[in-house]
């Protein structure tokens, strides 16, 4: 029997917002499975996000949905959680969102390690706005804002996340579509805060820009670049290059969760009370 | 059985009439001179069972209590004028999405870092025009220890019944002095719930004009699910284009406020009776201005006071009234004249408005009000 999406679409919601060719539809669809999997009660899970077309996600799915301002999620979303920590709590939206203007608020969940999972759908550019350059677009690399080339270097947001303190991160591809959910599955369960790294297209600005002649072109590349962590052992420094690895990239255990602290906290100061 | 009375910092007394009202989450970020609020919560909330969180920035801290409002919380920030500089965006979402939230801001001056621990009151402007946009704005102005304690009450409770952000805004002096407060009863002073849905989940809109200018609001993980947005949005909460429907929601937002003047401006009438010449003060400038105009008294001029305790909406009503019967306006303020642009909109012309104003970052003294109070003729 056919997966019933349907089932976690709110009516009358689709079509959605994004391109033709555009990953961010790949992803929800892992979405849907891994709650569907988890069995997770649509009453009790909020999906936060920032601005831009990744953002737009929560709207479609019949959730409590919260579409924040640019780059706000991860602090709002530390407000559902802090207030209701029984509440499952997931981040959506993209690389500029995440990453530059929300970088702050990234980072500092991550080192908090509150029970929350943020998807980040990376396709290396702004869409929304047009194709200007974001701190995942690969230097030399044309958006609208580097006509002669981006100058920047990139952030590699799985290095970003165990660095700031994340406790569990994983990196998918959009078209290695069977493997986001079990990763988002995976990322729900580990209590702490969890990121899922899924590297996706834009075909209509970042694509046409850099010589892609077509989406199948760009989903090409996601499949050749991609080494499963398991594979990428076997591989040598030379063999790896250019490769980006997938999978469970970071998993930590012992690293105190933060409502769960602060629940502690609690104790501490009825006790002293 | 006689009141508790305690020797409060207008600070502490705010995070005091805090926790009276319900709020249960603080979220902040350090700034002086408001501290003493974020220091106080994270004693008192944890001790409840509320939540108190220190966030990575200011925009930070305001978004964190927009999430937990909407899970259902009663929330706080404290700050100060780059804090609040800072929050603007963050404070139009909160008009747009309509979420009940106080924001305390202690003025100091400005702009960019200015004078952190001097006085100030040059951030009024900025509570109403700060944020981008028509939205309504709500804004109080306390002039002692114990009336900052009642008006964070009074903020928590419009803020519900107009479910909207509400800043209340003491100056430096207000916030650091120490006066005697009496705490009131448990009950003694109302305090406003949430108006909750009555309706089943599946008929809920949290925009539903059906029950007037102001929706009931649901609570993230209570059974009732939607939408929420910046975007202009319809009354299910999903985000919409149509002219006529962000017309009309634009409007209603800003209804809220406008259509409840009377409900929501508190003034004080000083020896106005027979006034011929009127101060108009607010905050710690007022008990300057007091002084003053006792001090006039003695001298055999006419003097009252009109003091501004909810700075907006603006007293309009009143000071049109006052302009028609009124030989001048005094309007004394620890900032370049930014009351005084109002009260100028205000008396039309009736009357002369002199302004005092100072950002050196020391009060207004009496004496300066006085010789002003002798230039209306």
């Amino acid at each position: 029997m056919a997966f019933d999406y349907d089932k976690w679409i709110r009516p009358g919601k689709l079509p959605h917002i994004w391109c033709p060719g555009c990953g961010h539809g790949i992803v929800m669809k892992g979405l849907i499975r891994a709650m569907e999997t988890l069995k997770l009660e649509k009453n009790d899970t909020a999906i936060v996000s920032g601005i831009g077309c990744a953002s737009r996600l929560p709207g479609y799915i019949d959730c409590c949905t919260l579409h924040t301002a640019h780059g706000r999620a991860a602090a709002f979303a530390t407000g559902v959680k802090m207030a209701k920590p029984e509440m499952n709590v997931i981040l959506v939206g993209g690389d500029g969102d995440g990453t530059a203007i929300g970088g702050n608020h990234f980072i500092h969940a991550c080192r908090r390690n509150i029970d929350m999972t943020y998807i980040i759908m990376n396709n290396y550019i702004y869409g929304m706005t047009g194709g200007q350059f974001s701190p995942c677009t690969p230097t030399g690399h044309k958006a609208s804002t580097t006509p002669y080339g981006n100058p920047d270097p990139g952030f590699d947001i799985a290095k970003l996340a165990i660095g700031a303190g994340a406790t569990f991160v994983a990196r998918g591809t959009a078209f290695h579509a069977n493997q986001i959910d079990k990763l988002i599955v995976e990322a729900i369960q580990h209590k702490g805060f969890s990121v899922v790294e899924i590297l996706d297209d834009c075909p209509t600005t970042y694509g046409r820009r850099n010589k892609y002649k077509s989406v199948i072109e760009m989903m090409n590349r996601l499949k050749e670049v991609a080494v499963p962590v398991k594979a990428a052992e076997k591989m040598t420094a030379e063999q790896l290059q250019g490769k980006v690895l997938t999978g469970v990239l970071y998993k930590e255990e012992n690293k105190p969760e933060y409502t769960s602290e602060y629940a502690k906290v609690i104790e501490r100061a009825s006790a002293a009370k | 059985m006689s009141k508790k009375v305690a020797f409060l910092q207008g600070n502490e007394a705010a995070a005091q009439g805090a926790l009276y009202a319900g709020c249960n989450f603080f979220g902040g970020y350090p700034i002086t001179p408001s501290t003493e609020v974020a220091e106080v919560m994270s004693v008192e909330l944890p001790k409840i069972g509320g939540k108190f969180i220190q966030m990575e920035d200011e925009i930070g801290a305001m978004a964190v209590i927009l999430g937990a409002a909407l899970a259902g919380s009663k929330v706080l920030t404290s700050t100060s004028g780059p804090g609040l500089s800072l929050k603007q965006e963050l404070i139009g979402y909160g008009c747009i999405a309509e979420i009940p939230c106080v924001i305390y801001n202690v003025m100091r001056g400005g702009p960019s870092t200015g004078m952190p621990t001097g006085p100030s009151q040059s951030d009024v402007m900025c509570a109403k025009w700060g944020t981008h946009g028509d939205h309504p704005a709500i804004c109080l102005t306390p002039a002692s220890v114990q009336e900052t304690y009642e008006e964070v009450i009074r903020a928590f409770n419009l803020s519900e019944k107009y479910r909207t952000p509400v800043m209340v805004m003491p100056d430096e002096i207000v916030a650091h002095m120490r006066e005697r407060i009496v705490f009131p009863e448990k009950g003694e002073i109302e305090v406003v719930p949430r108006k909750a849905p009555t309706v089943e989940p599946a008929q809920y809109k949290p925009y539903d004009t059906s029950y007037g200018d102001v929706p009931p609001l649901a609570s993230f993980g209570s059974g009732y699910r939607f939408h929420v947005t910046g975007l202009n949005k319809m009354q299910d909460g999903f985000p919409t284009t149509k002219a006529e429907v962000v017309q009309a929601e634009e409007e209603r937002q800003v209804r809220k406020v406008d259509a409840n003047i009377d409900d929501i401006v508190t003034f004080e009438e000083y020896l106005l009776d027979d006034a011929e010449v009127v101060v108009v003060a607010y905050g710690s400038t007022s008990r300057s201005a007091r002084y003053a105009v006792n001090a006039a008294r003695e001298q055999g001029i006419k003097a009252g006071m009109f003091r501004i305790k909810t700075f907006w909406p603006f007293p309009d009503k009143q000071i049109k009234a006052l302009a028609t019967k009124t030989k001048g306006f005094i309007i004394p303020e620890m900032n370049l004249g930014m009351c005084a642009l109002e009260l100028e909109r205000c008396v039309q012309g009736k009357a002369p408005v002199l302004g005092i104003f100072r950002v050196d970052g020391e009060p207004i003294n009496p004496d300066q009000i006085v010789e002003k109070i002798k230039e209306v003729k």
